[in-house]
């Protein structure tokens, strides 16, 4: 290939990208014409000579193929009838934090999750917001915490090891009912762990990893397009039940392009400015509703509402106390929050079988993975199905239903779980991957796992393989 | 949210109003021990607020953890009692929302130097128009007597049984050999007058003011300060025509005095290192510092009509249809 290239360029290494892009287009049985026209947009500022070299390897690579290899494959596009954006999923998850009318998102870098930081840095101050980059993971925290509460709800995009960092701060806005949106591009953990490769390893640090009971709303993006809408429904969520909202991707969704329909921006996804009237008298900062935990955030500038906000344990007028019946009253009505939340939710769709031996339950980016799957098992005469969970905190009701039509139920994930018959591991000792801890906590289903932690996107074939010997066998890994 | 008209009117129907009274900034009944310092900070910033009529519904006061930071609850303003060292980052968070509020930062020597020391430090390089009041008695009362990174070497504590085996760390030299300082102060709480004066003169001033106050701890430190008090050979009076201006029956108390221009910061520098004498007064100020906020300050001042045709522009870039691939 090199000395094909060196035909157009003298330097094959900076040639070749343009002569494999002929070679795919010849493989995929797509004509070039689509290819020149993009090659030349991409070209359009650089010179003639530039551009035609360009071309040339490109069509160099179209022939090469044609002469030289027996295969090609066939998939027809599917035109699509509505514009599409294609992007990344932290471009996306940037869009939508600018679509969802958050105006401060205060972070500090970090791999994988910086990308969606500069492209808010550049674009956020055009749509009326700004990017402040802290000192530290924790500032970042505080400054959106201390922006949230003067203000619209602001948002921090980190991933594992800032989360971490962040816990402290987390439990502060739960414990304060401080809307805040907590964005972790997860990656390989622990410590520095795999920065630039994917893990969904940190759902039970979102769950649990602050300190005493903090109620927080835990959902995750499991395409291109939820990295898009999530924000959105996020702050949605943060505003209304004055909570902490954790939004996780994955080192894939961070960089995969998927093309998902434009989306119609919608006003009042900008709107609701600061309330700044006055607070009657006698209204309380902390005057929780009984059925619900929820009450009206009293914000700076609304004259009748002053009162100290605080992380430790407080009355309805945010007095510190510390009496036994004003703790467990505080946190009764913090909990009962996320069950006014969980009774607006719906169970996902199951995917394939709506009930038989097997169930694969999923979250995150391994959507398509595992679905794919389902569908090769289903073409095998298989009866499975697939769930796929965007609220894992909490749960929507029907899913305890949908898991007992199933014989058998499987988790699949990207975090670390023990393979059942080891000389160590047995069913008394193992552990499970964090999702299926979660199923079988609350379902008192025997949910068993299968995992790879590979810092790779998981492969249709091998989840395929998996959910075959755990049929086969009851064992998903052997 | 900020309506300058509503305020424009507010302003105006203001003058009319009734002023507020020291009253209005009081909170809940102070749980600090009797003699202890932190009284006459509250006292000084409550004063302050009825002085200023600051509208208690525009100022917020933002504190850490220890006794410095239970203040935002005495006072009859909005208050938020943050985590451990982090009221720092949480101010700039409101301010940076919220330029219209006035916002104070009470912190302690633990809190600010020690688990906060990092905010601290960028928070100067921020420069937001924030107060930060320091209470450094030298000590952690809340947790009960351990050695502070302000105590003294040979402070005995309970976490120093032997005596703390450090020099102490110097808050304000630390602070005047930053970049981006733009007022930085010393006051003590047994001399109200000039600690009052000197925490006016913060507020008044356009940027991150940072006044360091020695305060006295009556129930782990009782005799700590007491050369100081009773020895005011110990102190020196900073005062200039561009600095504190100080009623002679209050300056004559003091037996050394120096006129010294807080835009001299070599001459603050050396002020502030360890010596015979402790500084009181405005050591350095600089009102030309560049504000954090003035130039980020680009929240909410598009219309939500702009905002999605900003938007609208974006998506544009990365739309794909069969007629322009490159949309």
């Amino acid at each position: 290939m090199e000395q094909i290239c060196l035909q157009y360029t003298t330097n094959p290494q900076r040639g070749k990208n343009m002569f494999v892009l002929g070679m795919l287009g010849w493989l995929y049985g797509q004509d070039l014409d689509l290819a020149r026209e993009q090659v030349s947009f991409t070209f359009r500022t650089k010179s003639k000579d530039i551009l035609n070299r360009n071309l040339q390897l490109l069509e160099a690579g179209h022939e090469w193929s044609g002469q030289n290899l027996d295969f090609r494959f066939e998939i027809a596009s599917a035109p699509r009838e509505e514009a599409q954006i294609v992007v990344n999923g932290n471009t996306a998850l940037a869009l939508g934090i600018m679509a969802s009318g958050m105006e401060i998102c205060a972070m500090y870098p970090i791999t994988p999750a910086t990308s969606a930081s500069h492209y808010l840095s550049e674009m956020f101050e055009n749509v009326g917001g700004m990017v402040h980059q802290a000192e530290d993971e924790i500032a970042a925290c505080a400054f959106a915490i201390g922006a949230s509460y003067a203000g619209k709800c602001a948002v921090t995009i980190t991933s594992g090891p800032g989360m971490a960092l962040k816990q402290e701060l987390i439990g502060l806005a739960a414990m304060a009912e401080i809307p805040l949106v907590i964005v972790n591009v997860q990656r390989g953990g622990p410590s520095t762990g795999l920065p630039t490769k994917v893990e969904q390893g940190d759902l039970l640090q979102a769950m649990f990893g602050t300190h005493g009971d903090a109620p927080k709303v835990v959902m995750a993006a499991a395409t291109v397009e939820d990295c898009f809408y999530q924000p959105i429904a996020a702050r949605k969520i943060a505003e209304a039940f004055n909570l902490p909202v954790i939004l996780l991707t994955d080192a894939n969704l961070a960089t995969a392009q998927q093309p998902f329909t434009r989306p119609r921006l919608r006003k009042e996804w900008f709107a609701a400015p600061i309330d700044q009237s006055a607070i009657p008298e006698g209204e309380r900062p902390y005057d929780w509703d009984p059925t619900t935990g929820l009450r009206r955030r009293f914000t700076p500038g609304q004259p009748g509402g002053m009162h100290t906000l605080t992380g430790l344990a407080h009355d309805r007028y945010s007095r510190v106390a510390y009496d036994p019946a004003s703790n467990e009253d505080g946190l009764r009505h913090r909990s009962l929050k996320l069950a006014a939340f969980q009774k607006t939710l719906t169970a996902p769709a199951v995917f394939g079988d709506p009930d038989g031996d097997l169930l694969v339950v999923g979250w995150g980016s391994t959507k398509g993975v595992i679905e794919e799957a389902v569908e090769q098992l289903r073409s095998e005469g298989r009866r499975v199905g697939a769930l796929h969970l965007t609220y894992l905190q909490p749960m929507a009701s029907g899913i305890g239903e949908i898991l007992k039509r199933f014989r058998q139920v499987l988790s699949v994930e990207m975090n670390w779980s023990d393979s059942v018959e080891t000389s160590q591991t047995t069913l008394d000792n193992r552990r499970y991957s964090n999702l299926a801890w979660l199923l079988r906590a609350r379902y008192l289903i025997d949910v068993d796992c299968w995992s790879e932690v590979q810092g790779q996107p998981l492969k249709p074939r091998t989840v395929a393989q998996a959910m075959r010997n755990k049929l086969k066998q009851g064992v998903a890994r052997v | 949210m900020f309506n300058p008209i509503e305020t424009l009117i507010r302003s105006v129907t203001d003058i009319d109003a009734d002023p507020y009274s020291l009253g209005d900034f009081l909170g809940v009944d102070s749980r600090w021990c009797q003699r202890c310092g932190n009284n006459a900070i509250l006292t000084a910033v409550q004063k302050l607020c009825a002085e200023e009529q600051l509208a208690p519904e525009k100022t917020v006061f933002v504190s850490g953890i220890g006794c410095s930071s239970r203040l935002p609850h005495y006072m009859g303003t909005y208050g938020f009692h943050a985590l451990h060292g982090r009221a720092l980052p949480v101010a700039e968070g409101i301010k940076i929302r919220r330029p219209d509020l006035h916002v104070f930062v009470t912190t302690g020597d633990g809190d600010c130097c020690s688990i906060g020391a990092g905010h601290w430090l960028h928070a100067i390089r921020y420069n937001m128009n924030i107060t930060v009041l320091l209470h450094d008695n030298q000590i952690y009362g809340l947790t009960k007597n351990q050695v502070s990174p302000t105590s003294p070497r040979g402070l005995v504590s309970n976490t120093s049984p032997h005596g703390a085996s450090l020099d102490p760390l110097n808050p304000l030299a630390a602070t005047l050999g930053m970049s981006n300082i733009s007022f930085v102060a010393q006051a003590v709480d047994w001399v109200p007058s000039v600690l009052y004066d000197v925490i006016e003169q913060a507020f008044h001033h356009r940027g991150l003011s940072f006044v360091c106050i020695m305060q006295r701890c009556p129930n782990y430190l009782p005799d700590h300060f007491e050369e100081y008090i009773k020895n005011p050979d110990r102190l020196v009076l900073l005062t200039h025509a561009r600095g504190l201006q100080v009623e002679e029956s209050i300056a004559r108390r003091f037996k050394h005095r120096e006129e010294h221009d807080p835009a001299d910061l070599d001459r603050a520098r050396e002020l502030s290192m360890p010596r015979d004498r402790i500084p009181l007064g405005i050591l350095y100020r600089n009102p030309e510092v560049l504000c954090y906020e003035d130039v980020r300050s680009g929240v909410e001042h598009l219309s939500v009509a702009e905002r999605m045709a900003a938007l609208e522009r974006e998506f544009d870039k990365f739309t794909v249809d069969a007629a322009s691939p490159q949309g």
